[in-house]
């Protein structure tokens, strides 16, 4: 029998209901995948400064040793996945579209993987203080899970700056094709809790709502079991509606409110955190394990077994693809997270990072996109838009060069959501526009920041430059007027001297 | 892996398209249509036909010499669904040359002008319609009172051929008695006369048959029931939305029942009003062109309420008897500056755009 805890909930504008496609892997239980040959752990997988790496090649490392250390306020250590020895620390093709090498440690496990010395942990992490159980989260390198990779512990610290009384666990997975979080759920809903009670004791919160979307009702009841006996934890099932997972307007439909633009949601007093990573610490407060694995979904019509499996970072794709039966059709997209925000992988020799939550392999019938026409102003994207924006009119700015007029209609409050693209009947790629805008703003801010900083420090030289003319000048100046007043003072002398003589001399005379 | 394969998602869709669309709003035409061409018979089924072949042939030169693919604009279902929406609107035996002219003033000068699908400033179907009711008057509102198909007054083949191709056929066909004002003409008339509006509502078509479609009209106007119900077919497939046909035929409907009782000897009555001429056509097909209407719900309320208001003015106070096609018209030229003013809000902002701020408990402290 289902109950969950009734909540009122409201409405968010837009949105869109994709086929959800998760029967390929919902019923999949989560399985370990055999330990591959090799594992290439980036230094950033994260947001926030590359981590700094502690080994060199040639090193034999334990398992949950740490690899490389976090460098600065938002930032996340990462640490080695088994024993095995260091083979380089070099540029590898990233997990990200542009497959760009970055600096990451290449790990050869020895098959024995032994674990090392964990950090001791306390028989009763409810004792330790807030701030001891986010240095311990810091520590174990976790950041956000469900794909925004955010340090999970700089999330744990808002209670510092800001009033938090509420903790939202977000298990909307809106995402089609993604089971990993649901599985998660479904098969391990007490840890999960403990995870989530951890974090909501850390940020002294009040209340706890984990949020899952009516499609997972296995997932639902198995919270909502767990977390009977705890009358601060609601277990509150969401319309399915793509992007509920959007912790913006996850927050809004729960509480009513609209997170400020450019604000977080704690200027609402809410914290929202992911499934995956409840789970991450959970492990890491009671056994000390840092994050060295994670649950992935690996799904699509173009591979042959759909699964969700626990893999290790730094795994390369093509060892998942590989264990799961390989592909069956020809393969249209490789696609890392889901479908609607997902991006495009260049091979499957990528490795798996921290926020890796899906591997997505479609057909050319899952991810046809038609031919583009022009804008019929049908006004679809509108009304699809979760964030009240006009697609049309910022992607025909963007099409016009005029990048400023598409901020000054909201670029900058989109969430990428895709929601208007995925609605287009003229197949705009309407997301891929935004994207361009707002690297493209980036990157002219970096360059107007160069040039900014560059005039500054010519014109500071400059006025150095005079500042130390004009002492010189000045100097030289008031010697002058010394030498000068010298000589005069020696002209009166010698001229009174010479009157004196004279005066003598007369005197002398006379 | 296709060559765009790094594009942006999503790397799913609706499966929504153009020609899907227009499929659609081309579905919800056909009850209308069909009732029309039995209503008027042959001539009207050749004028139809004529209008669409000249919509299409337009389109494709115009395209041709754009140099854009002609294949893949033609088969996006506008330029028929333009002929369509046009042929419904003329007079149901108007000569061929009315319905190729207006074809060509649609596709041409309403809108591959402006630079082709989605680019055009006003709806095409209503700039033929417009510019053919001014420059041939007499030919845009010969009405002919309905000759249903197989009925006595059916004109046959010869006859219809006839009248469509008038001086094609030397031997002249007796046309007479067939033609009659439409029910918003003949009360302009009878009103500008000087004659009681009750007197003059006395001698036209019962109300139930404006509803119906028995009546004299343009090809695919008269039938009421047959036009709301296209449109709802187009409310429920969610091509169009409740806004504006509900704004303009609310405006209408409400502002002829103010003027009603208040003076019910020179003001029509809302029902006339509603079930005549192409008020539900305009509302649901016409004014919802989603090329020339506002993107924002608050946008397209004014539009809505701004075409219903001009169809009032202009039935009532102007010497057109009927004015949906220069309201749209009028509203389509204000739809650029509707859009600039009334934006949806964005999330997160208040309606100036500025950041929300709490005050309240739980916020910042």
């Amino acid at each position: 029998m289902k109950i969950l805890d009734q909540m009122k909930l409201f409405k968010i504008r837009g949105g869109v209901h994709p086929e959800d496609c998760k029967n390929f892997a919902a019923e999949q239980g989560i399985v370990d995948l055999p330990m591959p040959p090799l594992l290439h752990i980036p230094l950033q997988q994260h947001i926030g400064a590359p981590a700094q790496p502690l080994v060199k090649r040639g090193d034999l490392v334990k398992k949950g040793q740490i690899l490389a250390r976090s460098q600065g306020l938002v930032s996340a250590p990462v640490h080695a996945p088994t024993s095995g020895r260091i083979m380089g620390i070099g540029g590898y093709p990233a997990h990200h579209a542009s497959g760009l090498l970055i600096r990451t440690i290449t790990l050869k496990p020895d098959e024995k993987d032994q674990w090392g010395k964990l950090p001791a942990v306390a028989s009763d992490p409810f004792q330790l203080l807030p701030q001891q159980i986010a240095q311990r989260v810091a520590d174990a390198g976790i950041v956000g899970m469900g794909g925004a990779t955010f340090p999970s512990a700089v999330k744990l610290n808002l209670r510092k700056r800001y009033h938090i009384d509420t903790l939202v666990i977000n298990g909307a997975e809106c995402e089609p094709y993604l089971t990993c979080d649901d599985r998660l759920m479904r098969e391990k809903p007490g840890d999960v809790l403990d995870g989530i009670q951890l974090m909501g004791h850390a940020l002294g919160v009040k209340s706890t709502i984990i949020a899952i979307e009516n499609n997972k009702p296995q997932a639902q009841n198995a919270m909502f079991n767990a977390a009977k006996d705890f009358p601060d934890v609601k277990v509150v099932g969401l319309p399915t509606r793509y992007p509920m997972g959007s912790e913006k307007h996850l927050v809004q439909t729960l509480t009513g409110k609209e997170t400020p633009a450019r604000g977080l949601t704690a200027d609402l007093g809410i914290v929202v955190h992911n499934v995956a990573t409840a789970l991450a610490v959970h492990e890491a407060l009671r056994f000390g394990n840092p994050l060295i694995s994670r649950v992935m979904t690996v799904s699509g019509q173009a591979i042959k077994k759909p699964a969700n499996i626990r893999v290790l970072i730094g795994t390369p794709l093509s060892h998942l693809v590989d264990f799961c039966g390989g592909f069956v059709s020809e393969l249209e997209r490789l696609i890392s997270g889901g479908p609607m925000m997902g991006q495009p992988l260049p091979s499957t020799r990528v490795p798996v990072i921290k926020g890796s939550n899906g591997l997505l392999a479609l057909t050319v019938d899952e991810a046809k996109s038609g031919e583009q026409m022009p804008c019929i102003r049908c006004a679809s994207c509108v009304q699809a838009c979760p964030c009240g924006l006009l697609p049309l009119e910022m992607a025909a700015n963007i099409k016009a060069g005029s990048l400023d007029a598409s901020v000054n209609i909201g670029l900058l409050d989109c969430i990428s959501c895709g929601s208007c693209a995925y609605v287009c009947p003229s197949h705009i790629p309407l997301v891929q526009y935004f994207n361009y805008a707002k690297g493209e703003l980036a990157s002219r801010q970096q360059v107007q920041h160069k040039q900014g900083e560059t005039k500054r420090l010519a014109e500071a030289r400059t006025a150095r430059m005079e500042a130390i003319k004009k002492a010189k000048r000045e100097a030289m100046l008031k010697r002058k007027e010394e030498m000068k007043r010298k000589k005069e003072q020696e002209a009166k002398k010698q001229k009174e001297q010479a009157e004196k003589q004279q005066e003598d001399k007369v005197e002398a005379s006379v | 892996m296709s060559e765009e394969a790094f594009i942006s998602g999503p790397y799913n869709h609706s499966k929504a398209s153009i020609s899907k669309t227009m499929g659609l709003v081309m579905l919800a035409l056909v009850p209308a249509t069909v009732f029309g061409w039995y209503q008027f018979g042959l001539p009207t089924i050749f004028l139809f036909v004529i209008t669409i072949l000249t919509a299409l042939l337009a389109e494709a030169i115009a395209l041709k010499m754009a140099g854009k693919p002609v294949r893949t604009f033609l088969m996006d279902g506008s330029a028929i669904l333009t002929g369509w929406l046009l042929a419904m609107t003329l007079p149901p035996w108007a000569p061929w040359w009315i319905g190729v002219l207006g074809a060509f003033l649609a596709i041409i000068i309403g809108k591959q002008v402006f630079g082709g699908i989605g680019q055009n400033l006003f709806n095409p179907a209503m700039v033929a319609r417009v510019a053919l009711l001014i420059s041939f008057p007499l030919e845009m509102t010969l009405f002919t009172s309905p000759a249903p198909l197989y009925s006595q007054h059916s004109p046959d083949l010869m006859q219809s051929l006839a009248i469509t191709f008038p001086g094609l056929l030397t031997e002249a066909q007796s046309l007479d008695g067939y033609t009659g004002a439409t029910v918003l003409g003949y009360l302009k008339i009878e009103i500008g006369r000087g004659v009681d509006l009750q007197q003059a509502l006395g001698s036209t078509e019962p109300l139930w048959n404006t509803f119906w479609g028995n009546i004299g009209g343009s090809m695919g106007e008269t039938s009421a029931i047959l036009i709301l119900l296209g449109g709802l077919f187009l409310l429920y497939k969610r091509i169009i939305t409740w806004i504006i046909p509900v704004a303009m035929l609310g405006t209408l409907g409400g502002l002829a029942t103010i003027f009603h009782l208040v003076d019910p000897q020179t003001y029509i009555g809302p029902m006339t009003h509603l079930m005549s001429g192409a008020a539900i056509l305009g509302a649901f097909f016409i004014a919802t062109d989603l090329v020339t209407s506002p993107v924002s719900v608050r946008g397209q309320l004014v539009f809505g309420a701004g075409c219903g208001l001009l169809t009032f003015a202009i039935r009532t106070w102007t010497g057109y008897p009927e004015g949906v096609a220069f309201a749209v018209m009028l509203m389509n030229a204000c739809t650029p500056l509707i859009d600039h003013y009334l934006k949806p809000r964005i999330y997160g902002r208040d309606k100036k755009g500025q950041p929300l701020i709490y005050n309240e408990e739980g916020g910042k402290s």
